[in-house]
């Protein structure tokens, strides 16, 4: 057993086999990309085969390997149910699957589990029915939970090699140019699939849509793509954007927004051409309204506005207070449509975004992250991957990518839901370690990170109630109780990588 | 006291609980639906325990649909139905304010 420096205890076996963690920025050292093995096209070639079936078999999946696939279509997703009932069909077992993401929508996930057919899964999130199933304990071998720019390090440095990626593309041509703006399921950016493509060894676009080449704009390239399959349906639309971004009503929530907000525009960030990203929670959401008044008050402008993008960001964009948009992914139709009509804002795949192993991303340049939180413990530790009764129901997403690099990262999060308490002792699992996090928001007041004393020194005027994060802690447990501790089995069924690769925490059967 | 007939207080609503008393042979036997129960089930179950003694309900099967009720609700829900399976109204505010410390 290693004791990582969140004292986090690793078993050896996986302790020895990623190492484990030692600090945001110790990893970080230069490396050689992975090579990929190119079939050419000469001029005659077509890419077009008839199916899913004889994609699969012209790429030559079989027994063992790894294939891949993107959640920008995030609940709306129709193609890795597809895929994967036919490779089932098709009696090919043992498969490790490398989604950027995993949503309730896959819960036949459970029964190719069951069955053999799927045996290794790395993701950034597992949802209510799969999460439930894997915290039972119904794999052999651990989930790996990879946040966005994790994934992408890992693609690079070939920790996970994809033999063949199945991306689902909103529109292509007959020649594999593929776009995230055209089509039926319009998804907007294909940020995480566009990494797959890169550095997969087969490529198969999967489209509903398929138009007269060449499509443009060109997300994806033909020099990219080995096959293209026409198929009815790749995605809903209207699943998209399910469960996001609507304005939250909420007082407590347009409370804690509303301290968010403060905390920025105090901050010697809250200047003319500084940047920000917002996460998709309901705080998270509502911060932008209020930094839109404060933007427009003091005549401050944003340099760029990153992440996931939301209609709230669109919206600052066409009012002129924010330049630009980067976008790595969409979380309502509004952001899709916006890519396509607007220069400025511009798609980039998942390594430019945040990986930590890139010759840099774009959060390197970024001023300020609003991250939501399932739990935060008195050390800052941020988990957003196990509720508070263990069980994996969460996503890794951008959060130790965002926090670790922006000069102030702002974790916002309710003080109690409902009996739970938000501040703990300890968090369940840690996904972002507290040297990563800033500055916690509640709707009482915000705790300041003591290793930023220029922070705390900052905003010592400041016109919100500010507590330590132990006080934070002990307002929560006045409410709900001290919570019992959870009582996990002996079986681990996640390992947590840190956005370099190594283990910062694991999580066992429940 | 032993209880004959059937009472209920609270709703399933997100933060609420509801408390069923039924009849029982012997002791105080609770049946806990929470989606809390692995951080709070113990303590919800002694609480709900402690309120019924305190209301000389000594007989007494308490099914409890918890939706993440904080302990006042708990309380409240708990003397509801006690009072209820009763049928008192006259409730003892001061000797029900005397268990809070």
């Amino acid at each position: 057993m290693s004791v990582n420096q969140v004292k986090r205890e690793i078993p050896d076996k996986y302790a020895k086999q990623y190492g484990v963690y030692a600090g945001e920025f110790t990893n970080v050292k230069p490396y050689e990309a992975v090579k990929r093995p190119i079939k050419p096209i000469t001029p005659h070639d077509s890419k077009m085969v008839d199916s899913i079936h004889d994609a699969i078999v012209k790429t030559g999946l079989k027994d063992g390997m790894t294939i891949s696939f993107h959640h920008h279509f995030r609940e709306g997703d129709y193609v890795m149910n597809m895929v994967l009932d036919e490779i089932a069909k098709m009696g090919i077992k043992n498969i490790s699957i490398a989604p950027s993401s995993i949503a309730n929508v896959h819960a036949p996930l459970i029964d190719h589990i069951k069955n053999g057919v799927v045996t290794n899964i790395t993701s950034s999130g597992l949802r209510d029915k799969v999460g439930a199933a894997i915290s039972e304990g119904i794999m052999d071998n651990p989930v790996v939970i990879r946040s966005h720019g994790g994934r992408a390090r890992a693609i690079a440095r070939g920790d996970i090699h994809i033999d063949v990626a199945f991306i689902g593309a909103p529109s292509s041509d007959e020649y594999g140019n593929i776009n995230g703006t055209k089509g039926n399921a319009t998804c907007g950016s294909l940020g995480y699939a566009m990494i797959d493509a890169k550095y997969a060894d087969q490529v198969v676009a999967v489209t509903d849509t398929l138009v007269p080449y060449p499509n443009t704009p060109i997300s994806i390239p033909q020099t990219d793509v080995d096959y293209v399959v026409k198929v009815d349906a790749i995605g809903d639309p209207s699943g998209i954007a399910k469960g996001a971004t609507r304005f939250t009503k909420n007082p407590k929530e347009l409370l804690i927004a509303e301290y968010a907000a403060k905390v920025i525009t105090e901050s010697s960030y809250f200047k003319n051409g500084f940047s920000f990203q917002t996460g998709s929670g309901g705080a998270a959401l509502a911060v932008s309204r209020f930094l839109r008044k404060a933007m427009i008050d003091e005549d401050v402008k944003a340099s760029f506005a990153l992440g996931g993008i939301t209609n709230a960001m669109v919206e600052l964009q066409k009012e002129g207070l924010v330049d630009k948009l980067i976008d790595v992914q969409d979380f309502d139709h509004p952001s899709a449509v916006s890519m396509a009509e607007n220069p400025d804002h511009y798609e980039i795949d998942a390594e430019s975004y945040a990986s930590p192993l890139s010759k840099g991303s774009f959060i390197n340049q970024l001023d300020v992250a609003i991250l939501s939180a399932l739990e935060v413990d008195t050390n800052f530790n941020v988990n957003v991957i196990t509720g508070s009764d263990g069980v994996l129901r969460g996503a890794s997403g951008g959060h130790s990518d965002t926090s670790a690099a922006c000069k102030m990262s702002i974790v916002v999060a309710p003080i109690v839901r409902g009996r739970i308490p938000t501040i703990v002792d300890d968090v369940q699992t840690v996904v972002t370690p507290g040297e990563s996090v800033d500055v916690v928001v509640t709707e009482l007041g915000v705790a300041i990170n003591p290793n930023r004393p220029d922070l705390i020194e900052m905003f010592k005027d400041m016109k919100v109630p500010q507590f330590t994060i132990e006080e934070l802690k002990e307002k929560a447990y006045a409410i709900t109780g001290t919570p019992a501790k959870i009582h996990y089995g002996d079986k681990v069924v996640a390992l947590i990588e840190y956005r370099d690769g190594s283990l910062i925490d694991v999580v066992k059967n429940v | 006291m032993t209880v004959k007939q059937t009472a209920t207080a609270g709703t399933t609503e997100s933060s609420d609980i509801m408390i069923t008393l039924k009849p029982n042979d012997s002791g105080i036997e609770v049946e806990l639906d929470s989606n809390v129960k692995k951080q709070f089930g113990d303590h919800i179950n002694a609480l709900i325990k402690d309120i019924l003694q305190k209301l000389s309900i000594d007989n007494v099967k308490v099914e409890a649909v918890d939706k993440g009720a904080l302990d006042c609700t708990i309380k409240a829900r708990t003397i509801a139905a006690a009072y209820r399976l009763r049928g008192e109204s006259d409730y003892e505010w001061e000797a029900i304010n005397s268990w809070n410390d």
